[in-house]
């Protein structure tokens, strides 16, 4: 037997509200399949088993608020009979990321296809359980104001909407509501995280200023040809970039636990992302190092559709080793980061913008971009950091270099 | 296509960058201002909205001429001149 149990999916998570199972006991799980959805501080998530078996039984129940580490089912692995009573090693929050982006079986429940790219922005946000309950009570979400990650609506802003249309009455629903998945909640978890940060981690900070100029002739002539829908946008260069010198230099990819640096497996980049109404996750962009130009595109749309939307999985917010922000859509020119623990450093690009740039000793207007480093002194000096910085800027100037035939 | 009129071009523009930030303030916008920076769009939703123009208008918007996009004034004369074309 193997118990499946709450991940831990930040560093501040103490227990999560299992909201929804989307299996039976009985039925079968793939590896990296979707199995429940989790609400916490950062919004719904959609957690994955990275085990394939049959679903023994179910412990937790939907409205529970679990710790993590709580078994929530009870999995029997492939080739086990049913009983055997030996208890699997491996927790889902200590297993290391899947190898490949979203490898085998069915990933996404059938109810929660990610919509198409045109259709993203008039779509309500609602996370799954709070649509489910919804429509258990005959309600229009579209009336209802939500309180969540990017004012998505979430099943307590159902629930609490129910209760105001039966006319104050007791509350027709039997089921706790969560408390987790709110805005406010979703401030708290930042601000654990980066006073954490800035309490714990020395940061040492670095910075260089580059051209961007042959990068955008690139970006610009790969997508001359093509339909605006199939076009690459400049953070695909960025996250490439960041990704190779980060395979060159392994000692900023990972996380600082119990005294000592743990390297990933793997690059997976966290990338910032700022929530409409509010709030910030990163999940990560899996295999960074590994995606051609159209393929990192697609997989950036998918995340930041799904972030947008409260769609993140469990091992994107757990898998990465390095985080990106990229705040030049702000329209600030650097940034000085703040490191996501437990990882170890942390990128920042500000805005490209035309600059006096000198060329064969020709002072020249150019377009340009800072990009900065902010790194744990613990686990690394500035030399580490220059040589990183160095290769990042390398990389981005010459961007022939990026994805090499 | 090509008979629509300014202000039906307007509200055109004004509900595909709705449909991606829907809580923004379009009115309060400045025409003549840069739009993007203050609307907080980033170069994903800017590129869902072209995508979106595209699909209501049918203009397919090249990458060389995203300057001309700068302020509303500008996305909504380019579209009609484009629309004209």
């Amino acid at each position: 037997m193997s118990e499946f149990r709450m991940p831990s999916l930040g560093a501040d998570m103490e227990s999560g509200t299992l909201v929804e199972w989307n299996i039976r006991p009985g039925e079968r799980v793939e590896r990296g399949q979707i199995v429940c959805v989790v609400e916490t501080q950062k919004g719904a998530i959609d957690v994955e088993v990275w085990e394939a078996g049959t679903v023994e039984r179910l412990v937790a129940e939907e409205g529970q608020k679990v710790p993590v580490g709580e078994v929530l089912a009870v999995i029997r692995p492939e080739g086990e009979k049913a009983e055997g009573e030996e208890i699997g090693q491996e927790t889902p929050a200590e297993r290391p990321a899947p190898e490949g982006p979203r490898s085998t079986g069915p990933t996404t429940p059938p109810a929660a296809a990610t919509p198409s790219l045109a259709t993203t922005g008039g779509r309500l946000r609602i996370s799954p359980a709070a649509r489910k309950r919804a429509a258990e009570l005959g309600l229009d979400p579209a009336g209802v104001s939500g309180s969540g990650a990017g004012g998505s609506i979430t099943l307590e802003d159902i629930e609490r909407a129910a209760r105001s249309a039966e006319g104050e009455q007791a509350a027709p629903s039997a089921r706790p509501v969560p408390k987790a998945g709110t805005h406010a909640a979703m401030r708290q978890a930042i601000a654990a995280a980066m006073a954490r940060s800035k309490r714990e981690i020395p940061h040492y900070y670095l910075g260089n200023t580059l051209c961007v100029e042959p990068a955008l002739a690139w970006l610009e002539a790969h997508n001359a040809q093509r339909p605006v829908a199939e076009r690459l946008i400049f953070p695909v260069l960025q996250l490439r970039a960041v990704a190779l010198a980060l395979e060159a230099v392994p000692a900023l990819n990972g996380w600082y636990r119990d005294d000592t640096f743990q390297p990933a497996e793997g690059v997976h980049l966290g990338v910032a992302i700022a929530l409409r109404g509010g709030g910030l996750v990163a999940p990560a962009l899996h295999d960074a190092d590994r995606l051609a130009p159209d393929a990192m595109m697609a997989a950036l749309r998918d995340l930041l559709t799904r972030a947008r939307e409260d769609r993140l999985r469990s091992s994107e917010l757990t898998a990465a080793g390095l985080t990106v922000t990229n705040l030049g859509d702000l329209g600030v020119e650097s940034v000085q980061g703040v490191i996501y623990p437990p990882q170890v450093a942390l990128v920042g690009f500000g805005r490209i913008a035309e600059r006096a740039w000198v060329r064969d000793g020709k002072v020249v207007a150019a377009r340009c971009l800072h990009a900065s480093l902010a790194a744990d002194h613990r686990v690394t000096d500035g030399a580490l950091g220059a040589s990183f910085l160095t290769r990042l800027t390398d990389l981005l100037t010459e961007p022939e270099r990026l994805w090499p035939s | 296509m090509a008979q629509l009129n300014h202000d039906t071009l307007r509200e055109t523009v004004i509900d595909a960058i709705l449909a991606v930030a829907p809580e923004a303030d379009v009115d309060a916008l400045p025409a003549d201002r840069p739009w993007r920076e203050a609307l907080e769009i980033d170069s994903f939703d800017f590129l869902n909205i072209l995508v979106d123009l595209e699909k209501r208008l049918g203009v397919s918007v090249p990458e060389s001429d995203y300057h001309e996009l700068a302020t509303l004034d500008g996305l909504i004369g380019y579209l009609e001149k484009r629309l004209a074309a």
